[in-house]
């Protein structure tokens, strides 16, 4: 027998590794998706889309296609703004930011290739893609706004030309002191990086159901999404609909990642088309359609500085990021956060103070970009630690000395960073040191040098990174978004004793029914398979801003926590009712009431349930029973729970192929307290490989007529198993205060600094060879051009 | 994404399938596998009337020693040419090609024939085809004809193939003693199509290379052989010397096209090293 | 428009048959016609795996093959397998280890997983990753699938040996 740790407390599951009791029926192919709901009378619709990326619409004729078998509606966009009203993407706190309204299709003007223009619905997807072929669009070629300089120019065609300009959004950060200190500083350092465009790719298309009922005049959604009380709030306006006549429902879900968040215009359309029917109509993008229709992320161009005394201590940074985002601002979150986080978080892990940064996001005839996994992090932590290891470079300092140096030291907090925000508690120094003892530096560094005697070129890389979760008001709801910071939970025990927890954060398969139902049995005092818990139905659970930017475990969990102890308490006055004791000599544990420090058993909770379910007569008069709770929990603490942690990629580069091996990936993580340890490793690892795609693979490539030129999967390359490292993970939990939990979001960080490290090893391979590469995904064309061989 | 609608038929043997063909007009497609010939209808590139399944011939199957000719079905199925001991010992380039064609799903379904037939520039077995100096056994109205590899791969997915005829077998000579072989290819993932492929088969007189066929895919609008190349190791000791100039000449022999991801000059580059590196291995087969 | 055809198939040890358009394909008739959902479409070009199911004893992807093309064969998917218990080890090990988070691509997975362990011998980590070189999955960065098939490997190896020695044990008696 080992020694006894806080788990072996009965009901102890925060901290326990346990598997998804949901993930069952997922494994036996009993998954329900929206793309497997089939409802009765449901359609199906295709869309006709645009061929040019910039172009007057100058006719429509539908006159064969309605003709076609199996047709039941053609619609355009004026049939639809005549049911639905526009939407801007902007929020109040961007100050200056602009962006045209949206309808869900386009009436005069088409501003992106693939853009949704008419819309078919059919019997069945076959049949609407027929009649879609029939349908004939006169276009007027307008010229494409691609390039983001091109797009700046002051002589640019204007895309939205009541917007003035192609500038979204400009944005600047001064600390002062920045430009006297490059001139005087020991050592600067600059280059300039590219951040390809990329895109979610999550294995089920975007999906939906809307389902009018003209009867009630009620619709319902069945919706793959990670948000749905979002999406009610927006069908329920922009359709004219009360709220309580909105129900979305997102069931099963084949990832997100951030890109199910977003208005679609083809998702906004489907609900007119079902109000304009009175029956189901269903959409799944195909996957041709997703690479033109699914938001798109990074896609910025920063030039950046760096200044340094001569002995490597980092003085400032100086950065201009530019980033292409669409022909508009996307809704309800706006294409501005992304660059916005990419401009605060420079820096984020060090101690310097002075810091200029400018921000422009730039309309252009593409495909919306908006948040995505890790939404910044990966740019601004690249810029941060490649510059870095420039520094290090300069002054013959290793990266992890160069590092430990300049890094806010592990009792200096809280503080806050020069461009504003607040940290509670980092770990930079504990992680470090970690992961420099988990890879085994010294040796590696050892067998690069033997290695590179005999050819073999194989490169270290590291990159620490702070990570933004669990953000509250200031995020959204302070821009005037109707997104909730919030979440809420309905605690009930049954009368049979088991439990039911309805809560808003939504499950995406990285676990969060499962840590809920393992924080709702801890502080409850029940058994983890009597608890079941409910997510994404805005029917049947409270209102919450659900899952985004990694507040599932941090705001849900302690929503869950706060509503299962204050449940505890109900059934606990109960029990001292029924008992004639007080509620503070009892405890509730695996289902019975015991004896507080004793533990020893008085009566079980489903007696309890029974008694007050069946036989409240034979309570104390006076006595009501509260076997159900609803409580919300907003964090009100720190604006954001900050996380931290550091990535070290080791892997190989064939210097005449350009080809890399990664051969290993080290994650050091603090994500505050960790619920499960089992799914946060996953959360990470399936981070980690996103970012790996980022950094080799994935990039939405345009020509110069606006065109996407590689929009299929077999030409869009994302990571596989092959090319995959094991990635090993170690812990560092600093936990936040703000909260009972202790818990940070963890979901992004892997995909944050991952590939900042490949970056960084890639340079550190080419080292002998004097070239440098800072721009990702690293081809190998890329890789040939640096290495000179072409 | 879903096909324009088709009419379907099975043949059960070539001639049933050959008058299927021209009764459609020419208006049709011929479906072994489909592994390439699916995407293409999914997407609507191509939509013809009628697709003839030809899966189901039997004279399309097996794999047989023909006296110096190793016969190979066109039905032979990918992991069947991988695993197959006969074409492992006559025709290895196929074996040695096959574990990087596509991935496990599309082996076990895409067939030989249909891969040379489709005559994608990217492929493996097009290539391969080349360079084990195969020939292709073709049904038409007119009966049978072979046509030699070097004279099959006429330009982008075009073959000698007229419409309405059918691949039958590929007829391999099989590899004698004094052969030696290389196959590599490198490609950005597992089982993607190649950045740069190439095969080599050479015929050496003690050590000094007397016949030699390169043949590179993912490098032209059709696989290719590197005739330069081969000419220039012909009558040479396979050593450092000769290796370079056969590298040093190869990137004429190639035609890529413009490719914003792969330049030419990277496929010419990559032709290079891989060049080098499948020479030097077939050096070191001296034994 | 084109003529429908009757096609007839055993699926999941149940013959089927139906008249249907010849442009369904084989994943569009199992989920549609069969109503068994367990197989996903994720691309319907043949990349992703997410369509995986057994054809005659092989793995093949069901968007890549019309249900006409199948007319006369044995398929078998996710959920025919999982009746039979003929995967039960492989989907107690990918659940233990979590090695699926949105489980769109776990269909496919089991798919290629079960071929894999229906060879002799066991596999390499390495031989695993190839294996799944054409299942695409974006959520688990494949580490964890890789790490429950090698567990199931070993498992019915020693299985296998453990069987054996009592064959062995039993005959010296």
């Amino acid at each position: 027998m080992g020694v006894l740790t806080p788990l072996d407390r009965p009901n102890s599951y925060i901290g326990r590794s346990v598997p998804r009791p949901n993930a069952k029926r997922l494994l036996a192919g009993r998954g329900r998706y929206v793309t497997d709901i089939t409802l009765p009378r449901m359609l199906h619709v295709a869309y006709v889309r645009s061929p040019y990326a910039h172009a007057r619409i100058v006719s429509i004729d539908a006159q064969a296609a309605r003709k076609m078998p199996g047709v039941r509606l053609i619609a355009t966009g004026e049939d639809l703004a005549k049911l639905c009203t526009p939407w801007v993407g902007t929020m109040d706190h961007f100050k200056g930011m602009k962006s045209p309204p949206q309808l869900p299709l386009p009436i005069d003007k088409v501003v992106w290739s693939g853009q949704a223009v008419v819309a078919v619905v059919a019997d069945t997807r076959a049949l609407a893609e027929d009649a879609a072929e029939a349908v004939y669009i006169e276009f007027d070629e307008l010229p494409a706004v691609v390039d983001i300089d091109a797009a700046r120019d002051p002589s640019a065609p204007v895309i939205s030309p009541e917007l003035g300009s192609n500038l979204c959004f400009h944005g600047k950060i001064d600390t002062g002191g920045v430009e006297d200190i490059f001139a005087n500083a020991a050592h600067v350092v600059e280059e300039e990086f590219h951040f390809g465009r990329h895109t979610a790719v999550t294995m089920e298309p975007r999906a939906i159901i809307a389902d009018y009922d003209v009867s009630e005049a009620k619709l319902t959604v069945h919706h793959a999404t990670q948000t749905p009380y979002q999406f009610q709030d927006i069908y329920a306006r922009h359709y004219g609909i009360p709220e309580s006549s909105v129900r979305v429902i997102a069931p099963d879900i084949g990832g997100s990642f951030g890109m199910k968040l977003h208005m679609y215009h083809e998702d906004m359309a489907v609900v007119g088309l079902s109000m304009m029917l009175g029956r189901p109509v269903k959409y799944v993008a195909d996957r041709i359609e997703s690479f033109v229709s699914d938001i798109h992320a990074r896609d910025h161009r920063v030039r950046a500085r760096m200044a340094a005394d001569t002995d490597g201590n980092i003085l400032a940074m100086d950065v201009e990021d530019v980033t292409g985002i669409g022909a508009f601002s996307a809704y309800p979150r706006t294409s501005v956060v992304e660059g916005n986080q990419v401009y605060r978080l420079m820096g984020a892990p060090y101690t310097f103070r002075n810091y200029r940064a400018d921000l422009q996001v730039v309309f252009q005839n593409k495909v919306q970009m908006s948040q995505y996994r890790a939404v910044g992090h990966p740019v601004a932590c690249t810029v941060t630690e490649r510059l870095v290891d420039m520094i290090a470079e300069k002054t013959a300092h290793d990266v992890f000395d160069i590092r430990s140096r300049n890094m806010i030291a592990d009792d200096a907090y809280p503080c806050t960073s020069p461009t504003g925000y607040q940290f509670e508690a980092l770990s930079h120094h504990a992680c470090l040191a970690k992961v420099k003892a988990m890879m085994n530096y010294d040796g590696l560094r050892a067998e690069q040098a033997e290695l590179r005697t005999k050819g073999i070129h194989r490169g270290i890389g590291i990159a620490t990174f702070v990570e933004i979760t669990n953000p509250g008001p200031a995020f959204y709801g302070v821009g005037g978004a109707r997104i909730s910071s919030q979440d809420g939970a309905i605690v009930k025990i049954t009368p049979a004793g088991d439990v039911h927890c309805s809560i808003s954060v939504t499950e995406l398969g990285q676990g969060t029914e499962t840590i809920i139902g393992q924080i709702v049995a801890e502080h409850l005092g029940v058994d983890r398979d009597r608890i079941k818990v409910m997510t994404g139905d805005t029917d049947t659970t409270p209102y919450g801003g659900a899952t985004y930017a990694c507040r599932g475990a941090g705001i849900g969990g302690e929503t869950a926590l706060q509503a299962a102890k204050k449940l505890k308490a109900n059934v606990l006055a109960v029990a001292a009712a029924i008992l004639q004791d007080e509620p503070d000599r009892l405890d509730v544990q695996s289902g019975w009431i015991v004896e507080a420090g004793t533990g020893q058993q008085r009566i079980e909770l489903s007696e309890i349930a029974r008694i007050a379910y069946f036989r409240s007569d034979t309570l104390p008069p006076g006595t009501q029973a509260q076997l159900s709770v609803a409580h919300h929990y907003a964090p009100q603490g720190y604006p954001f729970a900050f996380t931290n942690g550091i990535q070290a990629c080791h892997l190989e580069l064939d210097v005449e192929t350009g080809l890399v091996k990664i051969l290993k990936l080290w994650v050091v993580e603090d994500c505050g307290r960790v619920i499960n340890p089992l799914l946060v490793d996953e959360q990470i690892r399936g981070g980690v490989v996103q970012g790996l795609g980022a950094a080799f693979f994935e990039e939405c490539v345009y020509g110069d007529n606006g065109q996407l030129t590689n929009g299929s999967l077999a030409d869009y390359l994302v990571p596989m198993a092959v090319e995959m490292p094991d990635i090993e993970i170690g812990h560092v939990e600093t936990l936040t205060l703000d909260t009972q939990l202790g818990a940070k979001g963890v979901g992004e960080a892997g995909t944050a600094a991952a590939s900042a490290a490949a970056l960084n090893a890639i340079n550190d391979a080419m080292k002998p060879f004097g070239g440098t590469i800072a721009q990702v995904p690293m081809t190998p064309a890329r890789l040939l051009k640096a290495l000179g061989h072409i | 994404m879903k096909a324009r609608a088709f009419n379907y038929v099975r043949a059960s043997t070539v001639v049933e399938a050959l008058k299927a063909f021209e009764d459609a007009q020419d208006d049709a497609s011929y479906i072994a596998g489909g592994q390439s010939l699916v995407p293409t209808l999914a997407l609507r590139l191509q939509a013809p009337e009628l697709l003839i399944d030809i899966a189901h011939i039997p004279a399309l199957r097996g794999i047989e020693l023909q006296g110096d000719w190793l016969r190979i079905g066109a039905l032979t199925r990918h992991f069947e040419v991988l695993s197959d001991p006969l074409i492992r010992l006559h025709a290895p380039l196929y074996s040695e090609a096959a574990p990087h064609v596509a991935h496990p799903a599309i082996r076990n379904k895409g067939t030989l024939g249909g891969s040379i037939s489709h005559a994608d520039p990217a492929s493996e077995f097009p290539a391969m085809t080349l360079a084990l100096g195969a020939e292709l056994e073709i049904a038409g109205r007119d009966g049978i004809r072979r046509v030699p590899a070097d004279d099959f791969f006429v330009d982008l997915f075009q073959t000698a193939i007229e419409p309405g005829e059918l691949l039958v077998a590929i007829h391999v000579p099989v590899v004698r003693s004094g052969h030696r072989w290389a196959f590599h290819e490198l490609a950005r993932r597992r089982g993607d199509f190649a950045l740069v492929g190439c095969g080599i088969l050479a015929e050496f007189s003690g050590d000094v290379v007397e016949h030699v066929c390169i043949a590179f895919f993912s490098v032209g609008s059709t696989p290719l052989r590197a005739r330069q190349a081969e000419e220039a190791l012909i009558g040479k000791k396979l050593d450092q010397v000769a290796i370079a100039a056969a590298q040093a000449i190869v990137g004429d022999d190639l035609n890529p096209p413009e490719d914003e991801h792969t330049p030419p000059a990277m496929k010419r580059h990559l032709a290079r090293v891989l060049l080098g590196r499948l020479l030097g291995e077939i050096a070191r087969q001296d034994v | 428009m084109s003529d429908l055809v009757n096609v007839t198939m055993t699926v999941n040890g149940t013959e089927v048959s139906h008249s249907i358009a010849p442009r369904i394909t084989l994943a569009d008739f199992l989920r549609q016609t069969l109503e068994l959902t367990g197989t996903h479409t994720g691309c319907e070009m043949g990349v992703c795996g997410a369509c995986l199911v057994i054809l005659d004893g092989r793995v093949v992807h069901s968007c890549l093959t019309y249900a006409v093309q199948a007319s006369g064969a044995a398929i078998e998917t996710v959920e025919g397998l999982s009746e039979r218990t003929a995967i039960a080890d492989l989907q107690e090990a990918f659940h233990q280890r979590n090695a699926l988070q949105c489980g769109f691509c776990t269909p496919g997975m089991l798919m290629t997983a079960h071929a894999l362990l229906s060879q002799p011998g066991v596999p390499t980590r390495e031989e695993i990753r190839d294996a799944l070189s054409g299942n695409y999955c974006r959520c688990t960065g494949y580490e964890a699938i890789v790490d429950a098939i090698a567990k199931v490997a070993r498992d019915r190896d020693a299985g296998v040996i453990a069987q054996a020695s009592e064959e062995v044990g039993a005959w010296a008696c």
